[in-house]
């Protein structure tokens, strides 16, 4: 017999974002080499800024219809193009805030903005991949540069103990999602989504495919650091350079939770009631882990893996609804976190004493004094994160509530859910309030610095505005959610 | 019109020095205050003398305040012959003691905030008495009392006016809540709290029963006396009187406006006002008549011992309103309204002279401590003279003419009580001459007591302080025997008119002036009676107070703390309620509510946060194996679940 191999050209439009940062990642290492030393770091950020900004036009000019390409590896949908976007300002605007740390910390490397673009695109590839193995490849492009990022300040111990950790322990998760992996693919015979879901819909699920699914959560898990895989996460924020913490907090989250969603609802949405008591376990033990265990926290960015770790919980409860509603709502929660985060490591990075940064949330004493307007958006973003209305940060929550209570007619359990969602939001608003009552109410044994830098005035403007103004003009958002949600359905 | 402004003047002027102090400073609050209360006050000289001429009464409507189903209330003036002479009274003596403050009060440091409360306080009086319905009545009543807290507490640093600020307000709590009661008993059985809605219905009342706590009874004397509860409460009535003499923490102008002539004749006024009520009851009139002559008893016989100015002055009062009680309790409403009328203007003139006094000896209250001050300020001396004789109760002074008029109304009431309300009146009235006499003789006479650096200051008060004084001296002389004919004489219900009802076999008003020669002598002779006792005592043989006092020591003492009513009050009542208070505060909110509510939460909330981050070890082996822990956990539960 002759068997023809048939070999179709991929249609390459679906993916120019990703191939331009591909080409624009490669020519920066060129540029760094090339370029003068002394200018090099300098040249390849704002270039390598540039290019996010321009990756973010081209997935904004995409038309949001649903392409499958590269033999159904890799899709393009509304809720690919609403995630991207997210990903895309995340990772801009951390590149923004972090040229001038290193260059004060002197280790300002052209290395740096192409691995944020690496990583970046490693990321675009997890939310648009629609096969177990693009998948896996999308992580491991993000994780090997964040691995590094972490450890980016090599000669500080901490920020190498962190780079080290992060990589163990994220190998062993890795290690866990392709062994998921391949249980599914044992069982099933496949490793395409739409295939996958094919198979699983209606039927017995063989108890296999069960166990490659926990797996698979696992490895997801411990990208979104939901509890209990997410012992590295504060050990990770407080040792890595406070940018990377940053870009760390923002983009690889968002990343991460989308390709949980899709993964979770596209091919094994025809199980949902299998894998929901996965998530909500994650996101009982994420919320309330996150609550109580961030008290006692003096040092900020440990707190705000802490806080993280929370947010992710609320996130995950959106998931679990599974509903497009609740899909919705983790959609603009994951939007709302990131302006939230984005602004608040902005004031953690403005929080110098004698050029010095510091992270202790005692260093913030009597900074409304020092430095009202930053003392104001700080308040602002942490009554913001504890879900104060009529901040942003109350609607987030709200919508994944609203969602919960839906489902609540189904089951009496969602109410339970709803129950400790919001309890442990009361315990977590706690240590947000913390910080402001020290920036208020505090007296200052030396004073911070005044924040050097507009990048950086500029972020914590942006970020206060969008929570502060976020209930009057939140429609664009919420319709663009809706779509994007729609879009796994 | 007019009325609308002698009731609101007061409050704009309260506004204007409460709010824009800064503005105005103190001259300018002390202008704009008593300013206003002028004009208010010559504004209700003219209504007064309308009525005297015939005018009718009238109402004002001013708004709807509340609108609920069939209950309605409405803001209304209700202006008649009773309005018209409390309107008088109040802003006449007001207006004075304005006047006066600004000499009074000239180097106090707050002197808009005090001339805001002083203007509060008669804007709220004044809604009192021109109450249209029980609850403006409250509403004013309540008014007073808050200015009267916010003014005895004026110096609020010093810890015994704050308590003596609060004692005032809780004891008087304790009457309003029987005046509420009142209230509300008139409005379950009829259904309105409009005065004239009330009073027509009365009649359809009288003997109806109702299950008041259990009982039956009758509703026109409960109500009757659960109002009376409050004009006790107000009017330091026995039981309910520990407040008064404390109140005179605040500044004297204060002692002199609010808690002699004006507040404190609220609740005589309120009987007054609800005599329609009132005289259906034979049994809470009779109550009334026993509390209003045991209280002038015993508030006579406390004066005659207390040795701090102000607090005989103040004993002297409530006994004084145990006279205008015991009067509305036989029946006399014009006679008790009469004394309270004459009474605002001698009180007053005490107090305020009392105020010359102790302005004079550089802020000194004993009597111990003055003595021979009469060479050095003239004018005072004569002020109290004319005072004293009017609170006596010696021709012609105005306090002859009511207080006379009371204890004949009493006896000619021919009942037990009004007989025994006659009997402890006149020795009242020898009483109130004694200790009359005695603050004056202490004060003026004799040898001085005060160090000499103090007689050497001694200094007549400025004109802005003796001016008012005499406009009082000048009401004290005249108010008898100018008013007595018309408020009590023959044609007494021509001059009151529709304000006072007199129920039909009420015939007290004409048989006062037929009474035995003795009864109508008797008063009188009781005054100079005391008068010469007190010369005895305190002006020729100086020495017998003392050898009094040691003799009868038992006796001085029982006087002396005043019937020990704060003692008993004490142990009875404060005592066993902060101790419940502690109770429910240590065991009750302490330990329970706390202690399993936020306190414990807390802790719970610490202990978990540090167990939580104790979990965070810091060694990577411990992380990967709470990881696998997971997946197995997770694992297991669902082959568990599947049955596996």
């Amino acid at each position: 017999m002759f068997v023809m191999l048939q070999t179709v050209f991929p249609d390459l439009s679906a993916a120019t974002p990703e191939i331009f940062l591909f080409i624009v990642a490669m020519a920066l290492l060129m540029v760094g080499v090339f370029a003068p030393a002394a200018r090099a770091a300098a040249v390849v950020g704002r270039l390598a800024l540039l290019s996010l900004v321009v990756a973010l036009v081209m997935v904004l000019m995409q038309d949001g219809v649903k392409v499958a390409t590269f033999e159904n590896m890799f899709i393009v949908d509304r809720f690919a193009i609403f995630m991207k976007v997210l990903v895309l300002i995340g990772s801009a605007l951390t590149l923004l805030m972090s040229g001038r740390f290193f260059a004060e910390m002197n280790a300002r490397k052209f290395e740096y903005p192409v691995l944020v673009v690496l990583a970046t695109l490693g990321m675009m590839m997890m939310i648009s991949a629609n096969d177990l193995i693009a998948l896996y490849m999308g992580l491991e492009i993000q994780s090997l540069a964040l691995y590094v990022l972490a450890a980016f300040l090599r000669d500080q111990e901490r920020s190498t103990e962190a780079g080290l950790k992060y990589f163990v322990l994220g190998a062993l998760s890795s290690g866990m999602l392709l062994y998921g992996a391949s249980m599914v693919y044992g069982f099933a015979g496949t490793t395409q989504f739409a295939a996958l879901a094919a198979v699983l819909k209606g039927g017995e699920v063989a108890p296999g495919i069960i166990v490659g699914i926990v797996f698979i959560a696992a490895g997801l898990a411990f990208k979104v650091s939901a509890v209990p895989f997410h012992m590295w996460t504060p050990d990770v924020y407080e040792g890595a350079p406070t940018p990377v913490t940053a870009f760390f907090a923002v983009a690889p989250k968002v990343a991460a939770i989308a390709l949980f969603l899709r993964v979770m609802l596209e091919p094994f949405g025809g199980i949902a009631a299998e894998w929901r008591q996965v998530i909500v376990f994650l996101s009982v033990a994420s919320m309330i882990l996150g609550a109580f265990a961030a008290i006692r926290q003096n040092n900020i960015k440990r707190l705000m893996a802490y806080s993280s770790i929370g947010h992710v919980g609320y996130a995950l409860l959106g998931l679990a609804v599974g509903t497009s509603e609740g899909i919705r709502a983790v959609l603009v929660y994951m939007a709302i976190y990131l302006t939230m985060n984005i602004g608040t490591f902005a004031c953690i990075l403005a929080m110098r004493r004698q050029g010095q940064y510091v992270e202790q949330i005692p260093d913030l004493a009597g900074l409304s004094k020092r430095n009202l307007p930053m003392a104001i958006i700080m308040m602002l973003l942490m009554f913001s994160l504890a879900g104060v209305p009529p901040l942003a940060g109350f609607f987030g929550k709200f919508y994944v509530f609203k969602a919960v209570m839906e489902m609540s007619a189904l089951s009496s359990g969602w109410t339970v859910l709803a129950v400790i969602g919001v309890l442990s939001s009361v315990v977590g608003a706690f240590y947000y309030l913390r910080i402001v009552k020290v920036m208020f109410f505090d007296e200052a044994l030396e004073p911070l610095d005044l924040p050097s830098g507009r990048e950086l005035g500029l972020l914590m403007g942006l970020a206060g505005a969008f929570n502060l103004f976020f209930f009057p003009f939140a429609g664009p958002l919420l319709r663009a959610a809706g779509n994007a949600a729609a879009a796994l359905f | 019109m007019m009325y609308v402004l002698i009731v609101f003047l007061p409050l704009l002027g309260a506004i204007l020095a409460g709010f824009f102090s800064s503005v105005l400073k103190d001259r300018g609050s002390q202008i704009v205050t008593s300013g206003f209360l002028v004009v208010s006050a010559l504004l209700s000289w003219v209504g007064f003398f309308d009525f005297m001429g015939g005018a009718e009464p009238l109402t004002v409507d001013l708004a709807s305040w509340m609108q609920v189903g069939d209950f309605s209330v409405n803001w209304a003036l209700r202006i008649d012959m009773l309005t018209q002479v409390m309107l008088v009274v109040v802003t006449s003596v007001s207006a004075l003691v304005h006047i006066y403050s600004i000499g009074y009060m000239a180097h106090d440091p707050s002197i808009p905030r005090f001339f805001s409360y002083l203007s509060l306080f008669t804007f709220a009086m004044l809604m009192l008495v021109t109450a249209d319905n029980l609850v403006q009545l409250y509403f004013g009543w309540e008014g007073v009392g808050l200015a009267s807290y916010l003014l005895i507490g004026f110096w609020y640093e010093k810890p015994s006016a704050g308590a003596a600020a609060i004692k005032a307000f809780l004891v008087n709590r304790v009457g309003d809540f029987g005046f509420a009661l009142g209230i509300f008993t008139l409005f379950f059985m009829l259904g309105t709290v409009n005065f004239d809605e009330i009073f027509a219905a009365m009649p359809g009342l009288v003997g109806k029963q109702f299950n008041f706590l259990g009982w039956q009874v009758d509703v026109i004397t409960t109500a009757s006396l659960l109002l009376f509860v409050g004009a006790m409460g107000k009017s330091a009535q026995i039981g309910l009187h520990t407040w008064l003499p404390d109140a005179m923490e605040g500044p004297t102008p204060v002692s002199a406006l609010i808690h002699a002539a004006t507040m404190v004749t609220a609740g005589v006024f309120m009987v007054a006002r609800l005599s329609p009520v009132f005289e259906y009851s034979e049994t809470a009139l009779t109550v009334v008549t026993v509390i209003g002559a045991a209280t002038a008893f015993f508030a006579a016989t406390v004066g005659m011992v207390q040795n701090d100015i102000k607090r005989v002055i103040a004993y002297s009062t409530c006994s004084q309103l145990g006279y205008m009680f015991f009067a509305l309790g036989v029946g006399a409403y014009p006679v008790a309204i009469f004394h309270l009328f004459t009474h605002a203007f001698f009180k007053a003139l005490l107090f305020l002279g009392a105020g010359s006094v102790i302005h004079a000896v550089s802020d000194e209250q004993d009597l111990r401590k003055m003595g021979g001050l009469a060479p050095h300020i003239r004018q005072t001396w004569i002020l109290m003279a004319i005072g004293s004789l009017a609170l006596a109760g010696i021709f012609p002074f105005a306090g002859y003419f009511s207080k006379d008029a009371i204890l004949e109304a009493a006896f000619a009431s021919g009942s037990t009580a009004g007989v025994y309300a006659y009997w402890l009146g006149v020795a009242a009235a020898v009483m109130t001459a004694f200790y009359s006499m005695r603050l004056f003789m202490l004060a003026f006479h004799g040898r001085p007591r005060a160090p000499k650096e103090v007689m050497d200051h001694v200094h007549e008060s400025p004109k802005v302080m003796l001016i008012p004084l005499y406009f009082l001296g000048a009401g004290a002389i005249a108010s008898g025997f100018l008013f007595a004919g018309p408020m009590i004489g023959e044609a007494f219900r021509e001059f009151w008119g529709p304000a006072i009802y007199i129920g039909e076999h009420n015939e007290v008003m004409e048989a006062m002036h037929n009474v035995p020669g003795y009864v109508k002598l008797l008063p009188l002779l009781a005054g100079i009676g005391g008068i010469l006792i007190g010369w005895i005592m305190y002006g020729w043989k100086t020495d017998l107070p003392a050898s009094l006092a040691r003799t009868h020591q038992v006796l001085y003492q029982f006087l002396l703390n005043k019937w020990y009513f704060d003692e008993i009050y004490d142990f009875l009542i404060v005592r066993p309620i902060l101790k419940l208070g502690r109770i429910l505060w240590k065991q009750g909110d302490g330990r329970i509510i706390d202690g399993f509510g936020p306190d414990g939460v807390s802790a719970l909330v610490v202990r978990l946060a540090r167990r939580a981050a104790a979990l965070q070890t810091g060694y990577l082996y411990h992380y990967a194996f709470a990881m696998l822990i997971g997946v197995a956990a997770l694992i297991t539960y669902f082959f568990y679940n599947l049955g596996l």
